[in-house]
């Protein structure tokens, strides 16, 4: 194991105050306990009516399953419960503001959901004869003139399943493109402020990662990203705006030297819900950058994916993006480009396919829906009340929370604050414990990590000033007691489902999987 | 717009308390030449929710559903019938609408559906542990040889010509990335699978073999001579499974000696949604754990002594590790877990038996019927739910001759191989529960018109 770098502490349980008399079912009305489905599933129950089908078994190579597999089942409405009294263990977007920085927990539209389940969509299998799934690829292509226009861009990879995906798709297109020009350029510069993603796959596409520093106002050091550029560096990885919520004025002299330096601009879109129909990322010098759909165009979270992530690429790097995509042919009609015919539709040196299929289809569909509704104008009010709704929150708070960049100017759509001046003892941690029992999902902890203690805020547009203004009074609330060292928020959160969790303990010994009580002794 | 609160007094108020005197102070970094004044050219303007949902529509309208003609394809997706609730579960908004479940606390209900979830693969796929998700299974079946170059310290993995060719090609793309040698082939129209050339081909520069299970064509091998000649050599066996449906019946990767276990899950709860988004299951021996990928959900106490989940192990994944992590993935296929879980619970040990049992006896159906017509023999002498047919005419243009009678009769090998002359007539039908007894007159009718 090696030193945690983020600064993020395990958390340990202190010691819990009473909290109310005991009941003999451990619910406290609406906080209802809910049992591992291992312990009430049985293996001969099931939830669904299926006849007994007659079979030899001759056919199955001899392989027939002779043991159970050890998969209780239940009853329809045990299962409706089970899911749904678990469903009420977790904080969502529906129930109220999700703060989390760089992660854009918007309001998801229930339109797009209705859109992405029409069967058109739905049931259609990824290997239909393409004369039979046109309006499947029109959405796709419908969605990429929409990307393409928005960034400003020359081409878009639509198959990378997720941000980080994302990124790969974009720096195997840089080597690509280095490659073929014969130059092997080994370095990636990443920020330090950058998402652990960005140094991540830079490293998994191959390539050594070097951090760049960032100056005393929280941008790109561009003298020192000068100074490490040479012909051993293929890409510059930015984020933009950037972690600290700030967007890099500099962006058009980094890119031009960058270039300069033969080298290429990534891009990471993550945070692209603060400029979306307000800057064009193509007339900042970019290279290739990944849009997360479910971040800037609202497809649910969903508790950690699925994603999209498809690419935009600038003229450079478009001859070198993945298989498939979807073109549009003289007669109005759309075609799969894959390996066969690559070579036809010019795409002869793309680097290869990425994922099986298409990409995420579902995710299309949703947001195609989301842009449709809002179009030019609403996107562009979608940037202006983000930032808006950031800086309100940061300029609401600057008085009793360390804003460490706050006298660089505005903020972009995230709002950041540090720990600095809590009473001995006291971590944002404490706070952002503390803000779960006010009804409020914690803001990203201790993230990026040029900032001690960092929180990072971003309210989205979809917050009313209502929303706005009572999470204002709870965090005033709340740094107001961090300061004056008030200790009884180590002991936050109290009215939650869990207290503390022991994250200590989960990572020494271990427990992945249900094994039932007397396979887990004989275990031990 | 309908999506957004803010009036435009609520927004004089806050640019007021900001102390900027429009909109465009909040911007004043972005540099002037990059700024757009007006609209992005070239776009409509927002439209109500009647109207989008009319051009979805009408979109939607213009492809062919699976549900409404006899429909056979497989290869990596396939068409079960999916219960209702498990549609309602995914649509709670607790689970909808949250996210990766950093804050445990307030993610108990995620983080326990993970747990189970994990428990559910791993128990499939005859492995110790599994892991939160992946992508999906092309994904995760990189990920694996990944993962299988780390634990062995070998660069080079032999990949079974059973291997589902898209599979093959995002590994292919990869290697040529990582320098990781990866031998590969086409596989050859018999019944025979190459367990026998994999085995022969297994040395000591082998890292790991990938054996696709039951493969490509359909067909169901014994892993366990693979997996003992590649121990033998110091290599990992990695199965794939894509379609997991299939280990209600037969025996799992796991208990015939696969080190790493991947696969797609779409197959449970998730639908066909035109290749995406699905779920990649990811499962190994405990002894490997610390050189997975992905989110792990793990147990654990809160400060109360109540028992709770968290995720756990996080020092392997790139938020913490950066680029020593062993992995980039960050954001998973939780969704998709969900409703593969959902319904598995569903379904319990005897649902599934009864579901691979029905898939299963409804494809010995269709292979006797088809191999009945004149000119077309049925490939396999053991598979599941799907199986190839040699034709005596190329099957990829018979694929749209039967579109034009309204069947969407199988996908060819032609589509999947065009490289490979060989395989033009092979033509790989998947038969499930879902497939009527007039779909199967249906494909028997078109089948021997297209085969004349």
């Amino acid at each position: 194991m090696t030193v945690n770098p983020s600064g993020w502490r395990p958390t340990a349980p202190t010691n819990a105050s009473d909290s109310g008399p005991a009941t003999v079912t451990g619910n406290r009305a609406l906080q209802l306990e809910e049992p591992l489905l291992f312990e009430r599933g049985r293996l001969d129950e099931t939830g669904v009516d299926l006849p007994d089908a007659k079979h030899s078994g001759a056919r199955l190579g001899g392989l027939e399953r002779n043991r159970d597999i050890g998969l209780p089942g239940l009853s329809e409405p045990e299962t409706v419960r089970h899911y749904t009294r678990l469903s009420r263990q977790n904080y969502a977007i529906d129930l109220g503001l999700f703060p989390l920085g760089s992660c854009t927990m918007k309001h998801n539209p229930r339109l797009n959901e209705k859109v992405a389940r029409m069967p058109g969509f739905a049931d259609v299998h990824p290997l239909q004869p393409q004369e039979t799934v046109q309006g499947a690829l029109q959405v796709v292509g419908e969605l990429a003139t929409w990307l393409l226009t928005l960034t400003g861009m020359n081409a878009v990879a639509m198959s990378p399943k997720a941000g980080a995906h994302g990124e790969l798709c974009g720096l195997l297109c840089i080597r690509s493109a280095l490659e073929a020009r014969g130059d092997a350029r080994e370095v990636v510069l990443v920020p330090e402020s950058a998402h652990g993603t960005n140094p991540a796959t830079a490293a998994f596409a191959g390539y050594r990662v070097e951090n760049i520093p960032a100056t005393k106002a929280g941008r790109v050091d561009l003298e020192a990203l000068k100074a490490r550029l040479g012909p051993d560096v293929a890409a510059v990885m930015i984020t933009n705006p950037n972690t600290c919520g700030l967007f890099e004025p500099e962006m058009i002299a980094i890119s031009a030297a960058v270039h300069a330096a033969g080298a290429f601009v990534y891009c990471d879109g993550a945070n692209f819900n603060a400029i979306v129909g307000k800057v064009r990322p193509g007339d900042l010098g970019i290279d290739a950058m990944h849009i997360n759909l479910h971040k800037t165009f609202s497809t649910p979270h969903g508790g950690g994916g699925p994603g999209s992530g498809p690419v935009v690429l600038s003229e450079a790097l478009a001859p070198f993006g993945p298989l498939p995509f979807v073109a549009k042919t003289a007669d109005g009609s759309y075609r799969l480009v894959e390996e066969e015919n690559a070579g036809e539709e010019h795409h002869a040196r793309s680097f290869g396919r990425m994922t099986a299929f298409h990409g995420q289809m579902g995710m299309f569909t949703r947001a195609l829906a989301y842009i449709l509704s809002h179009g030019a104008d609403g996107l562009r009010q979608v940037a202006e009340d983000a930032v808006l709704n950031a800086n309100y929150v940061l300029r609401s708070l600057a008085d009793v929370l360390d804003a460490p960049f706050a006298k660089s100017g505005p903020c972009m759509h995230e709002a950041l604050f540090s720990d600095k001046g809590f009473a001995e003892g006291l971590s944002t941690i404490d706070l952002a414990k503390a803000l779960i029992d006010e009804g409020f999902h914690p803001m990203t902890m201790y993230f990026p990590l040029v900032v001690h203690g960092a929180m990072l805020v971003e309210p989205t547009e979809t917050e009313s000033k209502a929303a706005l203004d009572q999470f204002i009074a709870a965090m005033r609330s709340i740094a107001e007691r961090a300061k004056a060292g008030d200790q009884s928020l180590k002991a936050a959160p109290v009215y939650a489902p869990r207290r503390r969790l022991d994250e200590t303990l989960a990572a020494r010994k271990p427990v992945l999987v249900y094994r039932e009580p007397e396979q887990a002794e004989a275990a031990q | 717009m309908r999506y957004l609160p803010l009036s435009d007094s609520d927004r004089s108020q806050m640019l007021q308390v900001v102390g900027a005197k429009s909109i465009d102070d909040l911007f004043v970094d972005v540099p002037k030449a990059a700024r757009l004044d007006g609209l992005v050219d070239g776009l409509p303007l927002h439209a109500s929710e009647l109207a989008v949902e009319r051009h979805m529509g009408a979109l939607s309208r213009k492809n062919m559903v699976a549900g409404e003609v006899p429909f056979f394809l497989g290869c990596g997706a396939y068409r079960h019938h999916v219960p209702a609730s498990v549609d309602h579960i995914i649509q709670r908004g607790e689970f909808l609408t949250s996210y990766t479940p950093y804050q445990p606390e307030i993610a108990q209900g995620t983080l326990q559906m993970l747990f189970e979830f994990q428990t559910q693969v791993a128990r499939l796929y005859g492995c110790d542990i599994a892991n939160a998700s992946m992508y999906d299974g092309s994904t995760a079946c990189w990920e694996a040889i990944l993962m299988a170059g780390r634990i062995t310290r070998r660069e080079k993995a032999i990949l079974s010509s059973g291997l589902h060719p898209h599979y093959v090609s995002v590994c292919n793309t990869m290697a040529k990335f990582t320098g990781d040698t990866l031998e590969t082939s086409a596989p050859a129209l018999s019944a025979e699978t190459d367990a026998e050339q994999l085995i022969a081909a297994i040395d000591d520069q082998t890292g790991a073999v990938v054996v696709q299970y039951p493969d490509i064509l359909g067909r169901i091998t014994d892993l366990a001579p693979i997996a003992e000649a590649a121990h033998s050599k110091g290599a990992l066996l990695i199965a794939v499974v894509t379609e997991p449906v299939a280990l209600g019946l037969i025996k799992s990767p796991g208990e015939m000696g696969a080190d790493i276990v991947v696969g797609e899950g779409q197959s449970i709860g998730v639908g066909l949604q035109f290749g995406g988004p699905y779920v990649g299951l990811f499962a190994c021996n405990e002894k490997f754990v610390r050189q997975m990928p992905g989110r792990l959900a793990g147990e654990t106490v809160d400060a109360e002594g109540k028992r709770g989940f968290v995720l756990t192990l996080s020092t392997r994944e790139q938020h913490i590790r950066r680029e020593k992590a062993t992995s980039n993935i960050c954001t998973s296929s939780v969704l998709c877990a969900l409703a593969f879980t959902a319904h598995l619970t569903l379904l319990g040990e005897k649902g599934l038996r009864q579901l691979a049992s029905l898939n299963h006896a409804r494809a010995c159906e269709v292979a006797d019927r088809m191999a009945a017509i004149p000119g077309v023999e049925v490939v396999n002498s053991s598979f599941f739910n799907e199986f190839t047919l040699k034709l005596p005419v190329e099957a990829r243009p018979a694929v749209h001759a039967m579109v034009e009678k309204a069947v969407l009769g199988g996908v060819s090998l032609g589509r999947l191989y065009p490289d490979a002359p060989g395989l033009a007539n092979g033509l790989v039908i998947a038969v499930t529960e879902t497939v009527t007894d007039e779909d199967i007159d249906a494909l028997e009718t078109a089948l021997k018109e297209v085969a004349r």
